[in-house]
């Protein structure tokens, strides 16, 4: 049933949590976002994620559902008929989506965080070979999914774009402090490409974080402690 | 809905000892799906399993009339949505995404931390042996009043499950440590009971003996001490 009050409990800098916040922008589902503060977990959290006390969890009638992927597939399921289908409807499709999506949680991002971690030039150098390594396989499974259309899930955003694109704003920073393009358009074109029309997507501009702030913010978290 | 053609083609290239490979036999047999199976040497991979999973090169993987999925999770999913009748996940969304939460915790962290415990010994041994049991007892209290974690039959979180009913469990006098005793977890140890009462379960899983055997030879191989 999809009538019940809907919050999503998050922080503005985790790409986690825009992910939901572009599925419920997508089938126009109003919800009270509910900022955590950096650095403590709310009671609230603490009781509705009590496994993992982390962000994002979505609160639908006071129902928890925790993990940011499940989480877009249960606002897809719940709000069917609204807006567009965030899975795409062919099983196969559908097992793409979630492959690649599954890549990116484990094996890219974790490159991708490396590297905000990453000490020392050498460090840097394996960690961009890696990230590099990664975005050729995803640059071909865009080639693959889209099927020459605009986005992973075709003419409009969907589950997969929602899964990489969350990951754009800490991207750029990872680029501004390594100066150095990850998703260059000689070596990921069609990424490139993808990665402008996401971030103006109506539904994903409002909760996309600012370059600026969140390099300011990952400053502050990455600062190493005072010997 | 998918159609039924004659020419419909399922195989699965996946290892007999493998508790991921075993999921997938599962939910083909539970939902009456004839499949070619095709036994892999994991140690010495196809030129046919490092083409059709390039990204991993690993089992399972199932190939549907010559298109591949990889993933134990993804398959499974793409069987419960190609193959209709007898549905692994629930109906409910909020069941559904349940249902996927748990399936996670089972794969990325429970599994994680029962490997953990094999090859320690003294406080790092039982350091991690609490750290899986913290784990494995939301698994428990999920279980209370419960034949299975699907309800009153077998789900996707009870095939997911397997792995610790069938792996982790069956390894404790190998391991020389009860992970999962009977006093702390009741609950998992009459679930696995209601499993060995399934036929397909019992179709579907290593025989003993000839598992045990197997587990007792790889810790050798790998100079790990087994009890």
């Amino acid at each position: 049933m999809s009538s019940g009050e809907v919050k999503l409990i998050g922080a503005w800098a985790s790409p986690f949590v825009m992910r939901p916040r572009v599925a419920l922008n997508l089938k126009s589902v109003p919800y009270e976002f509910l900022q955590e503060t950096f650095g403590s977990k709310s009671e609230l959290l603490l009781k509705s994620n009590p496994v993992h006390k982390k962000i994002p969890v979505l609160l639908h009638a006071d129902k928890p559902v925790c993990e940011s992927n499940i989480i877009v597939e249960y606002i897809d399921e719940t709000w069917s008929s609204s807006g567009p289908s965030i899975l795409p409807s062919h099983p196969y499709d559908r097992a793409m989506a979630r492959f690649w999506a599954a890549y990116i949680d484990e094996k890219w991002f974790v490159a991708l965080r490396n590297f905000l971690k990453a000490e020392g030039e050498e460090d840097k150098k394996a960690v961009i070979a890696q990230m590099e390594e990664g975005n050729a396989l995803l640059e071909k499974a865009f080639i693959d999914c889209s099927k020459g259309k605009p986005f992973f899930n075709g003419d409009n955003i969907g589950y997969l774009d929602i899964s990489l694109g969350s990951f754009l704003a800490w991207l750029r920073v990872t680029e501004l402090a390594a100066s150095h393009k990850l998703l260059d358009e000689a070596k990921t074109p069609s990424l490139c490409k993808w990665a402008e029309l996401f971030c103006n997507d109506p539904a994903v501009k409002p909760v996309m974080p600012e370059t600026a702030k969140l390099a300011e913010f990952a400053k502050k978290i990455f600062a190493k402690p005072q010997a | 809905m998918a159609e039924r053609s004659e020419t419909e083609e399922v195989k699965l290239l996946g290892m007999w000892a493998s508790p991921f490979s075993r999921r997938i036999e599962i939910a083909l047999t539970l939902k009456g799906v004839a499949y070619e199976f095709s036994e892999q040497d994991i140690t010495n991979k196809s030129s046919l399993l490092l083409q059709l999973n390039p990204v991993y090169k690993m089992i399972p993987v199932l190939v549907h009339n010559g298109k591949p999925i990889s993933e134990s999770l993804v398959i499974l999913e793409y069987i419960d949505d190609t193959w209709r009748n007898n549905p692994i996940l629930p109906q409910d969304p909020c069941e559904r995404a349940t249902a996927r939460f748990w399936a996670k915790l089972i794969d990325q962290q429970i599994c994680v931390a029962a490997m953990k415990v094999v090859g320690k010994v003294g406080e790092e041994r039982d350091a991690a042996v609490e750290a899986a049991r913290d784990l494995l007892m939301f698994l428990e209290k999920e279980l209370v009043g419960k034949d299975f974690f699907g309800g009153r039959s077998l789900g996707f979180v009870d095939i997911v499950a397997t792995l610790v009913a069938f792996w982790l469990m069956r390894t404790e006098d190998l391991l020389g440590v009860k992970v999962v005793p009977v006093e702390l977890f009741p609950e998992i140890h009459r679930w696995v009971k209601n499993l060995l009462g399934n036929d397909v379960i019992k179709k579907c899983t290593p025989p003993e003996d000839e598992h045990l055997a197997y587990i007792r030879a790889r810790m050798d191989k790998l100079n790990i001490k087994s009890a």
